[in-house]
Parts: structure tokens; C-alpha cells; sequence
């Protein structure tokens, strides 16, 4: 069995992000990239799978600029088998990735595409769910577990108030959450062995998918700043503050 | 321009979550509709039809939707939106919400807006974006705007309509999620979303068992619900769903006492719109002070103790 894993290159989460003067959106240059975490997660559990015996082939797929070959690469360092790059300088918005996935996924045949439940740059949290429904595939979105058996693959959800375990038919798609699983480092020997991957590159157009972006974004401004407060000395003067001045208690 | 708005509830009460996203519509400004899509549901549409500004409630009753899988009510819902010309279609970002909706975009072939704070006019929307650390303001050009809402960002919407109640037609069950189970939290405690004072605790309290020892008396005192940082979640003190912050819930209380959290980022993103924060933490640098209105540098084993018994 294959899964497909699809790949997001963000800014590192450790990244403390700056909007650009013009406000026309955020400072990326010269600033530090990453695989979006929940995306790191997808790849770990189909690497996983694979290593018990229940998938044959992980393969790896991004969308946007040509120095996605490094998240790529790096999705090959934790064991993804190949990658695939679909090229593009376009500001590629979740409805047009998940066309891009669909025409992959008709070409490529997975019985499973896991990928993170959102990205960290515009936190949308639509693309997965997007692909399930342009393939009319079923969904478990916000996995935190996910169980193979036979023809079915069994997902634990996080919910709001809890969790909710589904059971889909294959073909299907899974969207992680934070607690699926943590996610290996690359070692340096399979960081080099992935440089020997296959890795493909092929253009939007090539897929005949329009990829032309349907939400303008008209402004990016800082959002008004929380003014830090005071430090109170103790107990009793913090009960007195949210008394009195507050008056929250 | 008529309005949708996808109802959020368990088949036998209306979550919250749908009267937020009612007001958001009606500053979007149209006639608005409340789609129930359930099974048994029908006190959850009586619920609708009392709420001011909505039009009517349509309600799909069949056992198909008893479960609300996306894919069942995504396929109502792409039947209900083109039959009624609706030119908005709105749920919560809640983790129903975001199950659904971008589903329904997608078979709309059509852009989600997901989460907006504010509306600027009937095509323009501000979201944040990085945690919250930018606000973008988008404009669609698609005909249909499907969106989902931050609930906290909006007031709940108030009673006092008197809506008509249409049954219409349930869709096939397509067959492909099946239910196997919920395990659903139980706590006599209000929920994060809809709470007034909410307690939070961090790594700082170092374990689940200090967690509950330390908090709950607190928690008790104020009639607070309890959330958590990611690293105490990560760390197996509390279950996820107490987890508040950028991929957790949006918290936006009267108060929010934050017990050892230190305050990433992606925590900040979740309380920050909070009334009044309150932080104890023994590192005097912690990031969560330059958010708290009131900040207390104190052992929280110690404080908290003593601000129970100061309550």
C-alpha cells in the first residue's frame, strides 16, 4: 500500500515573525524555513506504517517554490521513499494545493494521504479536508491515532470535549494533530541517503490545474499590542487588584 | 443575500459556539438561515427559531446525520447552499466547523475564509494569521464566502426571534465514516470556550497529580474552567482538550490566571484577547508577563495555596 504525505514549507516555529512595512504581508526573507510540524507528523506516522510492514511506499509531495526540494529532502531524512516537487512561484492557496494533491493522487493511486491538520504560517486548516472532498474520499481530521486493518484504516479524533474514534474505507485522507506521534530526528546517514532519493518536478500546468488565487490579501498589520501590566508583590495584593480594580472576582 | 449558518449541536442542545457565529452574520447583514442537519434534532431547531436576527431554520432529520460525518453533511449542505442561493455560508471554528466547511468549499469550488475577527464589508474579512502574530485582511472574488468564525471574537446572539421551522429533505447516506466512538470529558465544570474565568496550568506544576492537587481548589473557588499550556498536554498532565492556544482552543475570558506557564507564542495565541490576565511563574522572565496584567513572581506551590484561602 501507498501514502501519499504532502509537505508544507513555513517559516521555523521558532521564528519570531515580523510584518513588512508595506503591510503587505510577512518578512520572509533571510528568515529560517521548516517543514510546517504538523506536516513533520504526517510523515513520521506514514514512515511508520511503512516500517510495520503495513504500507509499501511513502511518497512526498510539495507545492510552491523551488527550495521545497529541501523540505523534501528533509521528509526523505525521516524516511519518506521519494518526492515529488509541483513547482510553482504562485501564492498557492489551500483550494489550488488541494487540486495540485488530487491531480498527484489520480496519477500516483495511494490508498492513504496523511498531512497536517493546518499549516503554522496562515493556520487555514482546509487543505486535507479539501483533497478528501474533490477525490470524494472519506475524512478523519485532527488524528491522534490512526490503525490500519485490512481495507479500513481506524482514526481517534481530538474533538472539542474530547475524542471520537471513526472507522473509514480506503482510499481515505487523515489530517494529524499534535499528540499523533513525536517525530524522529534525521540522522546524518539519512540525511545523505536521502540526497540519493528520486525526487520529481513537475509544473501546476503540466497537471492542468489553475492554481490562480481566489482571496486578495488587501493588508497584513501587527495586531494591537497587549501593554504588560504590573507585577503585584503577593497574594493579598493581587486579590486587592482583582477586586477592586479589575473587578473580575 | 441570504445567510447560512451551519448549527453546531449534539442532537439535543445548541452548542454556543452557533449563537457567535449568528451575530457575525448578521454584521455581514442579509437574511439568515440556521441549517440543523441531525437526527432527532428537533428541540436543538426550536433553540434556532428563538434567537434574534435568524429568518428560519431548515432542518435535515435523518439517522444519516446522527453522527454529522463531513462527508454526510458536506453533501446536504452543497444541496441545501445551491437550492437556497445563498451568497454566505458561516459555521464556528470550532473543531466541528473546520471539519466540515472546508469541504464544502472545496465541492463549491470555492476560496474558506477561516477564522475571521472582523468583517469589513460583505467580501472582506480579517483573519489572523502566524498564531496571531499578523491580522490579514482578505477579500474573496468567488460568488459564494464560506467562512468559518472565531467564536470569541463576536457576542453570542440573543434571544427573542421567532423563526419558522422547515423540514427538508435528508440527502443518501453516502456510507463512509462510520462512528465507533466517543469519549467525551466529563466535568461539572463550564466549558473553556464559554467560561468566564478560566484556570491554566503549565509545565511549571510538573505533574498531573500536582496539576489536579494545586488547581482544582482554585478552579472550585472561582467556578473556573481549566485549561492547559501545550507542554503540560504534551507532558500527559491533562487530556488535549484542555489544551488552549494556536492548534488548541481560543480562550477570550473575563479572567485567565495562568499557573507555570511561561508563555510561548503559540500559547499566547489562544488567551491573549483575554479581559484580564493574571500570571504566576517563578522566573521573573518569563514571557507570560509582558501579556498578564498582573504579574506575581512567587512559587505557585505557595501562591496558589495561599490565594485559595485569600478567596
Amino acid at each position: 500500500m501507498k501514502i501519499l504525505v504532502p509537505v508544507k514549507r513555513v517559516i521555523d516555529y521558532n521564528v519570531k515573525v515580523r510584518v513588512k512595512a508595506d503591510q503587505s504581508g510577512v518578512e520572509l526573507a533571510n528568515v529560517k524555513m521548516a517543514m510546517n510540524p504538523f506536516d513533520e507528523i504526517a510523515v513520521e506516522e506514514a514512515v511508520r506504517l511503512k516500517e510495520a510492514g503495513k504500507a509499501t511506499e511513502v511518497v512526498a509531495i510539495s507545492a510552491g517554490v523551488a527550495q521545497c526540494q529541501e523540505t523534501l529532502r528533509t521528509a526523505m531524512a525521516i524516511g519518506a521513499d521519494r518526492g515529488i516537487l509541483v513547482e510553482s512561484d504562485a501564492d498557492l492557496q489551500p483550494l489550488a494545493v488541494a487540486k495540485l494533491l488530487k491531480a498527484i493522487v489520480n496519477k500516483e493511486q495511494p490508498q492513504l494521504v496523511i498531512l497536517g491538520k493546518q499549516a503554522i504560517d496562515d493556520d487555514s486548516n482546509q487543505t486535507g479536508q479539501m483533497l478528501a472532498a474533490l477525490l470524494g474520499w472519506p475524512q478523519a481530521t485532527f488524528a491522534s491515532k490512526v490503525e490500519l486493518a485490512g481495507e479500513r484504516v481506524q482514526v481517534t479524533r481530538e474533538i472539542d470535549g474530547g475524542l471520537e474514534t471513526l472507522s473509514l474505507p480506503l482510499p481515505a485522507v487523515v489530517t494529524t494533530d499534535l499528540r499523533l506521534n513525536e517525530p524522529r530526528y534525521a540522522t546524518l546517514p539519512n540525511i545523505m541517503k536521502a540526497k540519493k532519493k528520486p525526487l520529481d518536478t513537475v509544473k501546476p500546468a503540466d497537471l492542468g490545474v489553475d492554481v490562480a488565487p481566489r482571496l486578495t490579501t488587501l493588508k497584513v498589520v501587527e495586531p494591537a499590542a497587549r501593554g504588560a501590566g504590573v507585577k503585584v508583590a503577593d497574594v493579598a495584593q493581587l486579590i486587592e487588584k482583582l477586586k477592586n480594580e479589575a473587578k473580575v472576582i | 443575500m441570504p445567510i447560512l449558518v451551519i448549527a453546531e449541536h449534539d442532537n439535543a442542545s445548541l452548542k454556543a459556539a452557533t449563537l457567535n457565529t449568528i451575530t457575525a452574520a448578521a454584521r455581514i447583514g442579509g437574511d439568515i438561515d440556521v441549517l440543523v442537519a441531525g437526527a432527532g434534532c428537533a428541540s436543538v431547531a426550536e433553540t434556532a427559531a428563538k434567537l434574534a436576527g435568524v429568518a428560519k431554520v431548515k432542518v435535515a432529520d435523518a439517522a444519516a446525520y446522527a453522527d454529522q460525518s463531513a462527508e454526510n453533511v458536506a453533501a446536504l449542505l452543497l444541496d441545501v447552499i445551491k437550492a437556497g442561493g445563498y451568497s454566505h455560508v458561516l459555521a464556528p471554528a470550532t473543531t466541528f466547523g473546520k471539519n466540515i466547511l472546508p469541504r464544502v468549499a472545496a465541492l463549491l469550488d470555492v476560496a474558506q475564509i477561516s477564522e475571521i475577527v472582523a468583517i469589513e464589508s460583505a467580501d472582506t474579512f480579517v483573519r489572523p494569521i502566524y498564531a496571531g502574530n499578523a491580522l490579514a485582511t482578505v477579500k474573496s472574488s468567488d460568488a459564494i464566502k464560506v467562512i468559518t468564525v472565531r467564536t470569541t471574537a463576536f457576542d453570542a446572539a440573543a434571544e427573542g426571534g421567532s423563526a419558522a421551522v422547515e423540514s427538508i429533505a435528508a440527502g443518501a447516506d453516502l456510507g463512509q465514516s462510520k462512528l465507533v466512538g466517543r469519549e467525551l470529558t466529563v466535568s461539572a465544570r463550564p466549558e473553556l470556550g464559554a467560561a468566564k474565568i478560566i484556570v491554566s496550568g503549565g509545565r511549571g506544576l510538573g505533574s498531573g497529580d500536582n496539576y489536579r492537587a494545586v488547581l482544582e481548589p482554585l478552579a472550585d473557588k472561582l467556578a473556573a474552567a481549566m485549561g492547559a499550556s501545550r507542554a503540560a498536554v504534551d507532558a500527559g498532565f491533562v487530556p488535549n482538550d484542555y489544551q488552549v492556544g494556536q492548534t488548541g482552543k481560543v480562550v477570550a475570558p473575563q479572567l485567565y490566571i495562568a499557573v507555570g506557564i511561561s508563555g510561548a507564542i503559540q500559547h499566547l495565541a489562544g488567551m491573549k484577547d483575554s479581559k484580564v490576565i493574571v500570571a504566576i511563574n517563578k522566573d521573573p522572565e518569563a514571557p507570560i508577563f509582558q501579556v498578564a496584567d498582573y504579574g506575581l513572581v512567587a512559587d505557585l506551590f505557595e501562591a496558589v495555596p495561599q490565594l485559595v484561602s485569600a478567596l
